[in-house]
Formats: C-alpha cells, structure tokens, sequence
C-alpha cells in the first residue's frame, strides 16, 4: 500500500520531470523545427500508410473506401496460403535470393582482392572507374541491353552459333530466368561492392605483408591469409545483412524482366503484391495481405540474422 | 621495399591483367556499342549481328529523330525537371533533417532516431501508399514524383553520421559569437561537408533519373513521363505508343540506330558525372556502412 504523502510526492516529481522535459523542447525549438519537414515526409509517406495495413483484413471496394468495406478477418491469408501461388511466389523468392547470395555476393570480393595484386596505379583506377559503370545505368535500359545481347539474333548466341552452339532464347526461356537474373546483378553491381571491400583492404597493416614475405609465403598465399582474412569481419557484417533480406527481392528488376513464357520461374512475393494490386483485376485487400506476410516474415529472419550477429561478431545493425 | 619477380609472380600479374581486363570490356562494351550502333548506318549495324568496335557508315539522323518525337523529347525534358526539382528537394530536407538527428544532446534524439530507421523496416505496401497519394491528391503530379521521395532514409543516416564526426568545438565557438542553429548548420556543418553533399546529390540525381516505376503507377498523363518509361515502351514491351512508332523497322529505316541513340541520350549524361565524385564513393560508403 502507497502512503498519500509519497504518492503526492512521485506525482510532484512527475510533474517537474514533465516540466523540465517541457524546457528542454523549447530550448531545442529551432532543432525540431529544422526538423519538421523530414517529419512530416516520414508521417504522411511512411507512417500514415500503415494504417492502411487494415486494407490486408478487408474486401476492398472502392465505392465503400478504406473504412466503409467489409471487415473479412483472415481470409485473404487463408486464400493467399491455400493458393498455389503461395508455394510458387515463395520458393521463386527464396530460389533467386539464395542463387543472388551464392554468386553476387562473393563477386565483389573477389574483384577487390584481384585489383589490390594490381601494381600499376592508372591501371587499376581505370578499371574501378569501369567497372562502377554499369551501377549507374538505369534498370529499363540494363534490362533492355540485356535482352538485345541474349535475343536468338544477339551478340551471344551470335558467338554461340560461331562455335557451333545451339541458338538459345535466353528471356524467353523459364529455366535461364535466374541465371540471367544474377548475371545480369554481378554485371551491374561487382564494381560498386567492390569499394567497401577496396577500402577495408587499405586498412589492412603493411607490416603483415613483410612479416609474410620473410615467411617465405607467395602472392597467392598472402592474398589469402592475409587481405582476405584481414577483411573478413567485413565480409562477415555484409553477408549477415544479406541473409537477412533473404525474403526481399525487389519487384522493379524482376517485372521489367518478366514475361507471359517464363513467368512460372519469375513472380517473386514483391511482383505478385504489384500485379495483384495494379493488375487487370485489382484486389487491394489480397495484395496489401501478401505485403504484410511478407513483411512480417523480412522481420523475422532480420531480427534472427541480428540475434546471431550479436553472438557471432558483437556488430549489430540496431 | 622493392624485391625481384620471381616467374610465380610474372604468371600471376599476366593472369589477373587478363581478368581484370576481360571485367573492364563486359562492363565497358554494351554501352560502347550503344553509342557506335546509334551513329552507324543501318545496314550495316544489321550486318554485324552485335558486334561492333567502330561506326560503319557515320549518320547521326537518329539523334535528330530522337529529339524531334515530341513524347521523347518532353519526357527527357521531364527527367531533367525531376533530377534537379528532386535533388534540390532532397538535398535541402535531408541536410536539415541529419543535421538535428547528429545533435548528440538533442533531447528527443533517440524518438527521431527510431522514427526515422523504423520506416525501413515497416511499411504499408504498394497499395496504401497508393492510397494516401490519391487521398492528399498528389496522383498525376509532377510534384507528388518529387513529394514520395523527399527523404531517402539510408542517405539520411549517411549524412547524419558524417555531420556527427566533425569536431563540436567548431560549433561551440560560433555559439560564443552568437550563431544559431540554421546559421551552423549553413555557415559551418554544410561548407564542411564538401564530399558527402557531392555523394549524396548523385545518390539522389541517380535515383530521380533512372526513376520509372513510381512514375508509372502515379502518372497517368503521358506528357509527365519521364524518358525511362519510353524507354521502357521501346526497349521491354516493344508497345506501338506514339513515342516508339518511329521504332517499327518497316516505317524508319534507322528504326534500330534510333532505339540505341535513345538510350545513349538517357545514360551518357549521369555516366559522365560519376567519375568526378567518384574519389568520394569511399567515404560515402564506409559513413553508410557503420549503422544500415
């Protein structure tokens, strides 16, 4: 039992505690001014839209609005989950994220250990500078490039039937869906991921390198034992990040690349919420329902890759 | 400390030149044959089935067919509108916005952080946010293009981490004389931040100029498309639209020098302001990569 003396003074306490909170604000007042069109950015485009996460239990009709359509329950996940295009959509967006981690994620190292053996400067800044090149081109146009140069009359199955080889209609064909998908990654990304990589690497003591020499060890060992273990608490943080958007791949890429042939190996979670919600029949309580399994499930395996990230290397992303 | 090559070492530098070199020519060649395909005659681009090291044939009637398609033409006008309306916009709220979430004594800085890092991981969707934009009425706006993207979150903490490593006494003393906190923030944090301002305008021009997808679902006028999402019609959905009409072989003869000279006029320009920032990219990672 709380004696009255001592509730009145916590609430006194209180009181001053809010007021004190309440002279810090006004002294700041410029601080959250500067601030509140990055607040108000964040409120409405950010914050204001998960409210219409309700859509997900819903059947939306657009004469009833958000609030006025009818309140479903669970149904669109029971539907979602009892649909053959759950299984699909999920495996197709493991499938090519796991595919993403095996090949785009260790191209980046590579090309960062290859270029630090490199001994003539100019050289080795040109092809940074080239490599980075193909990051800055825009996915409609890289995407575009890449259908011309694997079309049946393009460069590649040109070279293909020089040496004899059968023509392929590599887009069109729904098993070459991935492979082309993380070829056409490492192509656009190996340069930029290299940086973080090159810079580690700088950081890395000369002295070990010398140490190594007298040792007697050679190129290949030292790019082994000493930069690629120099940087692997880097290579560590970043695969750990990866693995944890493992259930997110973006739908820009994967929808310029579909198409009506191979789209059975093509529609990842992220796509199917667009089609669902933008397609010929819309279906906005379905698609904002896929959305948030997917959401939900991001959550998941981000906070378990944290978790073990915490045990693993004390680095943690929050 | 300079020692003598041995053959291991010889063999070595040969092979990874080759490689590196092999990388350089994947990366550099598509857009290279871009640029020879648009200025080459016809015939001769249709000869050489995807490989070309010159122009054949030099014309440069597809760039003139290019800027005289009306839809063509003020989509590029509207990329421009977009990048440098966009990166004004951006620029100016996430400098602002990282210069207070840096203030280490700031009073609400760990609500603002949360407030802020807490949307990369929780969002409503395509659909909602859809539905707010057609509720506040930013739907087929040019300014709802530029409103939706206001703030990118990772650049946000790029910035805010930045401003956070240069020296408080720097800010202290113009306190002394006075300054308040959008003179600091003009006068002393923003002349400071030469090379991330230069990272962060290009992260964000790159955004708005290769942008498509928003476009495409919050537009619906044709005449505020961006040049992306002609592309779009003529390179992926080969759709017959009034932008790619001059791209069906049968009408143009240049139909396919045209198509390339397109995407030369939408890339070249952001490739030809990279790599003067590009001793910056470092620095920009290694801020963004400390706390994602």
């Amino acid at each position: 039992m709380i004696k009255p003396e001592l509730q009145k003074a916590s609430q006194k306490m209180a009181y001053s505690k809010l007021r004190k909170f309440g002279r810090d604000i006004y002294r700041e007042r410029a601080l959250y001014i500067l601030f509140l069109p990055v607040f108000l950015y964040y409120l409405i485009f950010a914050y204001l839209p998960l409210g219409g996460i309700i859509l997900a239990f819903k059947r939306y009709s657009p004469g009833l609005g958000l609030f006025g359509s009818q309140w479903i329950g669970f149904d669109n996940f029971i539907k979602f989950f009892s649909s053959p295009n759950f299984g699909r959509t999920l495996w197709n967006t493991v499938r090519i994220s796991l595919c993403s981690l095996a090949f785009n994620f260790p191209a980046p190292i590579i090309l960062a250990l290859l270029l630090n053996e490199v001994r003539n400067t100019f050289f080795k800044k040109t092809v940074q500078t080239i490599t980075y090149l193909p990051h800055f081109i825009s996915l409609v146009v890289a995407i575009g490039l890449i259908t011309d140069f694997f079309s049946r009359t393009g460069l590649v199955n040109n070279i293909r039937a020089a040496l004899g080889l059968e023509r392929i209609a590599f887009m069109m064909e729904e098993n070459y869906f991935t492979p082309m998908y993380v070829m056409s990654g490492i192509w656009q990304q190996i340069g930029w991921g290299s940086i973080i990589y090159i810079a580690s690497i700088s950081g890395i003591d000369q002295e070990l390198y010398e140490a190594a020499e007298i040792d007697g060890a050679g190129r290949f060992q030292k790019m082994i034992h000493i930069t690629l273990s120099g940087i692997l608490p880097t290579i560590t943080v970043l695969f750990i990040m990866q693995v944890g958007k493992v259930m997110s791949v973006g739908y820009e890429k994967i929808i310029l690349m579909q198409n009506d042939l191979v789209l059975s190996k093509a529609e990842v979670i992220s796509s199917y919420v667009y089609k669902l919600g933008f397609g010929t029949y819309p279906d906005y309580g379905y698609s904002t329902a896929v959305n948030l399994f997917n959401m939900v499930v991001n959550l998941i395996i981000l906070c378990a890759a944290n978790w073990f990230s915490r045990k693993v290397n004390e680095t943690s992303l929050w | 400390m300079k020692r003598r090559l041995t053959a291991g070492d010889i063999i070595f530098d040969t092979i990874n030149v080759l490689a590196l070199s092999f990388m350089a020519i994947l990366c550099l060649y598509p857009i290279y044959y871009c640029v020879v395909a648009s200025i080459s005659d016809p015939n001769a681009l249709a000869a050489a089935g995807g490989f070309m090291l010159w122009p054949k044939g030099v014309q440069f009637g597809a760039y003139k067919s290019v800027f005289a398609n009306k839809e063509i033409f003020t989509g590029y006008m509207n990329t421009f509108f977009y990048v440098i309306a966009g990166t004004v916009l951006n620029l100016l709220l996430t400098l602002m916005g990282a210069y207070v979430l840096s203030r280490s004594k700031l009073r609400l800085k760990r609500f603002l952080n949360l407030y802020v890092t807490l949307t990369m991981f929780i969002n409503g969707g395509m659909i909602p946010l859809y539905l707010v934009m057609k509720g506040i009425g930013l739907l087929d706006l040019r300014a709802g293009i530029i409103l939706v993207t206001a703030v990118n979150t990772y650049n946000l903490i790029m910035a805010r981490t930045y401003f956070s490593t240069i020296p408080a006494s720097l800010e202290e003393a113009a306190r002394v004389d006075g300054a308040g906190e959008i003179r600091i923030l003009f006068e002393i944090m923003i002349p400071l931040s030469g090379p991330i301002i230069a990272v962060l305008a290009l992260y964000y021009a790159v955004i708005h100029w290769n942008s498509w997808f928003n476009e495409m679902i919050y537009l619906s006028d044709r005449a505020k498309y961006p040049i992306q999402l002609f592309l779009r019609e003529i390179l992926i959905l080969n759709e017959v639209s009034s932008a790619s009409q001059d791209f069906a072989a049968d009408k143009m003869p240049l139909a396919e020098s045209i198509k390339y000279a397109t995407i030369v006029v939408a890339t070249v320009p952001i490739l030809c302001v990279y790599p003067f920032v590009q001793r910056f990219f470092v620095k920009g990672v290694m801020v963004g990569a400390v706390k994602g």
